[in-house]
């Protein structure tokens, strides 16, 4: 009954009040670092060279250095040049651009996939570019998109966790000073896992959903 | 069904790719009602040719006029314009996989003609019935075969209302018990008065519907004539040497 009592007066209350936060953190990483993600992608796929270049290096730079550097280098290391940013605005500025760069790798491949034929026949038919890119391109770039982005959403939920290195408290962040303060290791982290399953499995349902929405038949599927 | 109205005029045009010259100064005009015929060896400039024509590829040198207006590349509204007129017929259909057959159809009418939906899909609809697709229109591009893709991508140049159509070896992408539906098609484009520019190497279709054939090899057009001038076994043209040799291969692979 002990047992019993400490996860409904402790930990549910802490992990809950948590979990509120991570969504603080997912939400507006994951749709600002889509959006990124699907900008700086097209622009690597169709930009202008300097503009390509500049948006490799991005991602290269993001792709290539672990994430908890980055997040350090914004929350410790800005304010030696004067810069002095929120653990919460640190987290979520860290997250965009780290997600942002890994989008822009699915995005971009998504372009590349679609045959260069189709971009042709619009270019018969008297569209112009941005009619092409709206009409064609685009819609099926999304689809062959898809599955890449929503893996990386559910990436993005679990590293959502490192925000409480640099003292941004959410879920693992309560989680730990709970397990930390009652010396219950154990038990604490198995729910904190329970959480982030819990969202994966969220995440995982709409955009299971949303592929199912967006099916069109053959495409894509071989 | 040839008048002397002129419909398409191409002059000296040259294209250089990739340090090879593909195109020497080719010249052609097209009459409306005028069906030519582009054959030659592979690697001859023909596809080089149609792409040029609707500038898919930007000539180096060289003009073309449709009717009497001259098109100039570079403003962008006349080349849009210009090539809503001169429809293209790929030799791998190109129809847009995230479609069906109708939204293929409909699509550059109401995107880029900017005709209401209702319209749009009932011209669509005429023209898949003229291809014989009436009952298709809901599938999509995976769910056709080669041939009925084809008919797709006519009816999609059709529905534009072109001058004139090019056509880049329509029927050389599909298995043989599918040629005769996409040459049935063509024919009766033909039939109709449909000004076109088509590369193939169907000789049965050449002998009985083409006005002129240009014969291409090394970019340029190295014989002109009728089918009956050139594809004479006593003429010892050039073209009728390679069709004699298109002969004996397909007799070949029919025994």
């Amino acid at each position: 009954m002990d047992e019993w009592n400490f996860f409904i007066h402790q930990v549910v209350p802490a992990l809950n009040r948590g979990l509120v936060q991570s969504m603080w953190l997912i939400l507006p990483s994951a749709s600002i670092g889509l959006c990124l993600g699907a900008l700086v992608g097209t622009l690597r796929a169709y930009g202008p060279l300097p503009l390509r270049k500049a948006c490799d290096i991005y991602a290269t730079v993001f792709r290539g250095t672990p994430l908890l550097v980055q997040l350090f280098v914004l929350y410790f290391g800005l304010p030696s040049i004067g810069i002095y940013l929120s653990p919460y605005t640190a987290a979520v500025l860290g997250f965009i651009l780290c997600t942002g760069a890994y989008q822009s790798e699915y995005v971009r491949g998504a372009f590349l996939s679609i045959r260069r034929g189709q971009l042709l026949a619009t270019q018969a038919l008297g569209f112009s570019s941005m009619q092409s890119m709206l009409w064609v391109i685009l819609p099926q770039a999304m689809r062959r998109a898809l599955p890449g982005c929503g893996n990386e959403i559910i990436y993005l939920i679990k590293y959502s966790s490192l925000a409480y290195i640099i003292t941004f408290i959410e879920l693992t962040g309560e989680g730990k000073i709970l397990a930390v303060k009652y010396f219950r290791y154990t038990e604490v982290f198995f729910a904190i896992g329970l959480y982030y399953l819990f969202m994966v499995t969220l995440a995982n349902f709409l955009l299971t959903w949303l592929e199912k929405k967006l099916y069109i038949p053959g495409f894509g599927r071989g | 069904m040839t008048d002397q109205t002129m419909v398409l005029r191409v002059e000296n045009i040259s294209k250089r790719l990739g340090g090879r010259q593909i195109l020497k100064d080719v010249s052609l005009e097209l009459h409306r009602g005028e069906l030519k015929v582009l054959i030659g060896p592979s690697g001859g400039g023909k596809s080089t040719l149609l792409q040029c024509i609707n500038f898919l590829i930007p000539p180096d040198e060289g003009r073309i006029w449709l009717g009497e207006q001259q098109i100039e590349i570079h403003r962008k509204q006349d080349l849009y314009a210009y090539r809503q007129k001169v429809g293209m017929i790929f030799q791998d259909f190109n129809l847009f996989d995230h479609l069906n057959a109708l939204d293929n159809v409909s699509i550059a009418l109401r995107k880029v003609k900017k005709i209401a939906r209702k319209d749009a899909e009932e011209r669509a609809m005429r023209e898949l019935e003229r291809v014989g697709l009436g009952d298709k229109t809901t599938l999509y591009p995976s769910q056709l075969s080669g041939g009925q893709k084809q008919r797709v991508s006519i009816a999609r140049a059709l529905a534009m209302d072109p001058e004139a159509l090019l056509l880049d070896e329509p029927t050389s992408a599909l298995d043989p018990e599918l040629i005769g539906e996409v040459l049935g098609v063509i024919r009766n484009l033909a039939q109709d008065g449909m000004t076109m520019i088509m590369a193939t190497h169907q000789l049965g279709f050449i002998r009985t519907l083409a006005d002129d054939i240009l014969f291409m090899q090394d970019g340029q057009i190295i014989e002109q004539g009728s089918p009956a001038e050139l594809l004479d076994a006593e003429n010892g043209s050039r073209t009728q040497a390679f069709c004699a040799k298109l002969n004996e291969l397909s007799d070949e692979s029919e025994t």
